[in-house]
């Protein structure tokens, strides 16, 4: 049933450098005791006087209700997952973070531990960390597993790394200095393969939609360090020839980093292992069900079979069957890849959802994601303008690269107008796809498991009445959005020009002031 | 129905009518129909995953993992001393709220216009940090304050491209875990040069004369240096550094900066670090994030690789709204030929970084430095009352943190460690195998929620265990 009248709640809040006025105060800090500034001295004798602050940063002074109410109001201007049916977010696997592991995350026992504990004082998190591990390994076939990394694409970074520690170990760092990747895999592989000095190779997609083999058999050679690959690529195809990829790769002694970012359509279905690869990733804040928190913190598991392992980051968390502990990783290994021992918040939430489903129900997650994509894309084909391009008739998996190519022709409305106007109807914005756009006006679905028939229903029903909307009146779509916290477009100019670029207030204020 | 299907809260459509209406719009009997003859058998896995059977229910779940966390002792039960780039602060209320505000812990990349409120908190975030540090520019959180260092480092490293500068210049008292990822990530591109230390622990003016040449890209200084004490010839580093046509880089410890002068002040081109300290609960090291920020300069910004949240005038007068600014920039907008990798890093931790910087405000963030300052210095003297200890070797000024030396009493770091866990201690972080050359070191570790009777106690406690003593 279609929402009618949707309101974002719009506060219209003034920046919060602009509120408050002098002397007020947020909160109050624990003064030193008395004992304590009598030994010590005074402030100004302590600081050398070359450090000393001469101004006191600007920041705001504003009294606490004000400040929480401020707050308040900008969370309300937020449609996160929990608010909304958040199908529109393809790749990203917006699934429901449950409550319970909230609760677990904030127990003191969790957020108030320090790194460098002695580690029989933190054997709880300790066996998390590590079952979790072991959890990873059942489900990838991978033989090592760590969740150092920040996010999936830095545990991508570190897949690369090792592949580097592993080539220079055999005395072919130098001349294997190319990376293969695919342009629908996501852009940290390029990324990360560049950061670390490689030079890209990228392949298209062929004619059936898979990318292309024959010009995989072209690129490698003996400078090949290794391929990247994402499979199902973001077009939710499955390449079922990836072990063809992946032994010609082999064959010319590169090496194979499986990206699997979103492994939702994958549980208990088909693993890393069977399909051959040396190397993968999980974004735990993906399909393990932890929140991805305004951007994260996230957290990147990051797989190898057995003769990569003395090449991973450290510390390793070993346990000599009574007690978990950190070890040295040994000389190859590539050493710190994050601060500490990665997020191990986010892998706790992943160890609590492993426990909650078990192998029956992450299996279960899969064939449902996979089942409401289908649903859905039964029902998203059928709406006017829009169409699912590359391999027709050929099945997704958990997600699809819809184009609203026909409709933008018909009516000029494009996939950037739909993604503002859908904020209107109560939806977040959606994902349209990662640059460059092969597919012309995008639009990247994907509706987890844990949404109901209905809310997909829900979501296809807005699409077809902007649809309609744009077939009817397009400038009415192509002024949206009129119902969300911002009603007004921007004026993007001041994202794409350098000399415009405001990060900050007091560079607004400068920028005002030279104005005027 | 073939499959059988458990009906879980967290999977509407398992519940059977819900399930046959869609199978039966598909035309299909079972769920694998859809997918069976796409992945071939070769690829797919037979049988069940090797993984413990299923907690069902929400109970008995929170008891398992409840129980696990339990068997952890906390640093709110424990008293700690532990920092070295983690560090437990107050925590205001507020920040804990806006932190679980599930608005912002569920949104993702939705942008200018369904999450709109999160884009102004970043910004405001940006904007505080903007005045704490006194740069026009800051960055979107990166993944913490060690990625931080390194993407500043080889962002000096890409400025320093055409002059063949490929020498970074770091003090040998560096952090050691951020040194190693560093060492990692300028890998093939970039010269580390270890500077060694004066006696007073600061960077070696002469070494550092010595080692600076047309070659180095950046000399990066940490201020206070890993092992805590102030860095006095800071600004004297940096002129040495532009001297030598190189970049200064600074990390400073966020906490300080109501107290002391921001790097811009004294010369810094780039400045990064870690945000953890402002507002964000320690989580077993998982609460860090870091920042990059530089002045309005375009060679400066334009080399930063993650994300910068740029403000925009609306179609309404006066009103405003902000989106990713210079996308090509970063790997998201032009893959290999970003400036470096990027992902998703650290979001949250910027929104309650804001909350905890304007809670404190300018008055607040003053009061919390010279607090930390003077408990510091109160600890250096309670603790050198201690026989057998040898208290801030370096002398300076500490803030936040010393050595401790154990060598004159004859213990190992892990032995005094071990024997504190009785007193309900967590001892300073066990330098003697990063710093050899410190013997058998700690480094301690105070704060604003360090009472001074912790401090008293954790000196008697050291004097039995030195002295040989027994306790109850």
């Amino acid at each position: 049933m279609l929402k009618g009248r949707f309101q974002e709640a719009r506060w219209e809040e003034p920046i919060l450098m602009e509120q408050g006025s002098r002397g007020e105060r947020g909160i109050l800090m624990p003064a030193p005791e008395p004992e304590v500034v009598q030994v010590a001295g005074t402030v100004h004798d302590l600081i050398p006087a070359g450090l000393r602050r001469r101004q006191a940063p600007k920041l705001p002074e504003i009294s606490q209700m004000q400040l929480a109410r401020h707050y308040l109001r900008l969370s309300q201007e937020t449609i996160g997952a929990d608010l909304n049916i958040d199908i529109g977010l393809g790749t990203c696997t917006m699934k429901y973070n449950p409550k319970v592991h909230e609760t677990l995350v904030r127990m003191e026992e969790m957020q108030e531990l320090h790194p460098y504990q002695d580690e029989d004082t933190v054997q709880g998190i300790l066996q998390v960390l590590y079952e979790t591990q072991e959890y990873l390994k059942a489900i990838s076939g991978m033989d090592a597993f760590n969740l150092l990394a920040g996010g999936g694409t830095q545990a991508i970074y570190s897949n690369v790394q090792v592949m580097r520690a592993y080539h220079r170990a055999n005395g072919q760092g130098e001349q294997r200095d190319e990376v293969i990747t695919t342009i629908l895999s996501h852009p940290g592989n390029p990324g990360a393969a560049a950061t670390a000095g490689y030079k890209v190779i990228t392949l298209f997609p062929d004619e059936n939609g898979y990318p292309d083999l024959e010009a995989l058999r072209k690129a490698v050679s003996p400078r090949t360090a290794g391929l990247m690959i994402t499979n199902p690529e973001d077009t939710g195809l499955y390449n079922r020839r990836i072990r063809e990829y992946v032994d010609l790769v082999h064959s010319v002694g590169g090496l194979c980093i499986y990206d699997q970012a979103n492994q939702n359509g994958l549980f208990g279905i088909a693993r890393a292992r069977e399909a051959g690869f040396d190397m993968c990733h999980y974004n735990l804040h993906k399909s393990f069900a932890s929140p991805h928190g305004s951007q994260g913190p996230g957290c990147g598991a990051q797989g190898v079979v057995k003769k990569l392992e003395p090449f991973l980051p450290g510390p390793k968390l070993a346990f000599d069957g009574e007690r978990y502990f950190w070890t040295d990783p040994g000389p190859q290994s590539v050493g710190k890849i994050h601060k500490f021992y990665g997020v191990p918040q986010v892998a706790l939430r992943a160890y609590a959802y492993i426990r909650s489903l078990g192998a029956k129900g992450l299996r279960q997650v899969a064939d449902l994601a996979i089942l409401n994509n289908n649903y859905l894309l039964e029902k998203m084909t059928k709406i006017r303008g829009i169409s699912l391009p590359l391999a027709p008739g050929v099945r997704r998996l958990e997600q699809a690269r819809l184009s609203w190519e026909d409709l933008t022709r018909e009516t000029g409305v494009t996939s950037d107008d739909i993604d503002r106007r859908i904020v209107d109807y109560g939806f977040q914005s959606y994902f349209s796809s990662h640059h460059p756009q092969i597919i012309p006006e995008p639009f990247t679905p994907e509706a987890v498991e844990t949404y109901s028939k209905a809310d997909i229903d829900d979501y296809v029903q807005a699409m077809e009445a902007i649809s309609r909307e744009a077939y009817e009146n397009p400038d009415l779509v192509k002024g949206a959005p009129y119902h969300g916290a911002l009603a007004s477009q921007i004026d993007t100019r001041y994202l794409t020009d350098p000399k415009l670029l405001i990060t900050t207030w007091r560079a607004y204020q400068k920028r005002k002031a030279q104005e005027e | 129905m073939p499959q059988q299907i458990w009906t879980h809260p967290y999977m509407p459509n398992s519940a059977p009518e819900n399930l046959k209406e869609m199978l039966d719009t598909l035309g299909i009997a079972r769920m694998e129909e859809l997918y069976e003859n796409l992945i071939p058998e070769e690829l797919r896995f037979h049988g069940e995953l090797d993984l413990p059977q299923p907690l069902e229910s929400e109970w008995e779940l929170k008891e398992h993992v409840g129980g696990l966390l339990k068997k952890n002792i906390p640093c709110s039960r424990y008293t700690s001393f532990l920092g070295a780039g983690c560090y437990r602060h107050y925590v205001p209320a507020l920040c804990d709220e806006i932190a679980n505000r599930a608005e912002f812990l569920t949104a993702y990349c939705g942008d200018t216009y369904s999450d709109h409120g999160k884009m102004q908190a970043i910004f405001e975030y940006t904007s505080m940090m903007g005045e704490l540090l006194d740069a026009d520019v800051v960055s979107y959180p990166c993944y913490d304050g060690a990625q931080a260092v390194c993407s500043a480092l080889r962002m000096a490293l890409r400025l320093g491209q055409q002059e063949e500068r490929d020498q970074l210049l770091v003090p040998d008292t560096m952090n050691p875990e951020i040194y190693s990822q560093l060492k990692e990530y300028t890998y093939g591109i970039a010269q580390l040069v270890r500077i060694p230390h004066d006696g007073t622990g600061g960077m070696d003016l002469q070494a550092l004369e010595g080692a600076l040449s047309p070659r180095t890209a950046a000399v990066f200084l940490e201020n206070p240096s890993y092992l805590g004490g102030l860095q006095v010839n800071a600004a004297q580093i940096g002129r040495m550094a532009h001297g030598a046509g190189a970049l200064f880089v600074v990390m400073p410890e966020v906490s300080s900066l109501g107290i002391l002068e921001a790097p811009s002040a004294y010369g810094a081109d780039i400045t990064c670090g870690e945000i953890q300290p402002l507002g964000v609960h320690m989580q077993y090291g998982g609460g860090c994030a870091g920042f990059l920020a530089v002045a309005q300069e375009e060679r400066l910004f334009q080399q930063i690789p993650t994300y910068l949240y740029g403000l925009c005038p609306t179609q309404n007068p006066g009103q405003f709204g902000w989106g990713r600014a210079l996308n090509e920039r970063c790997s998201h907008g032009s893959r290999e030929k970003a400036n470096e990798y990027f992902g998703t890093e650290s979001g949250l931790w910027a929104i309650v970084a804001g909350v905890y910087l304007a809670s404190l405000g300018p008055q607040g963030m003053r009061e919390l430095g010279e607090h930390i300052l003077q408990k510091t210095h109160y600890a250096i003297k309670v603790l050198s009352q201690v026989e057998g200890l040898q208290v801030n070797p370096f002398g300076g000024t500490p803030y936040q943190e010393f050595v401790v030396c154990f060598g004159p009493g004859g213990k190992t770091v892990a032995q005094v460690n071990r024997a504190l866990l009785d007193y309900g201690i967590f001892g300073g972080k066990d330098l003697s195998k990063d710093f050899p050359e410190l013997g058998q070191s700690a480094l301690y570790c105070f704060s604003e929620i360090t009472p001074a009777s912790e401090i008293r106690r954790l000196a008697g406690a050291l004097q039995e265990i030195l002295g040989g003593g027994s306790h109850a």
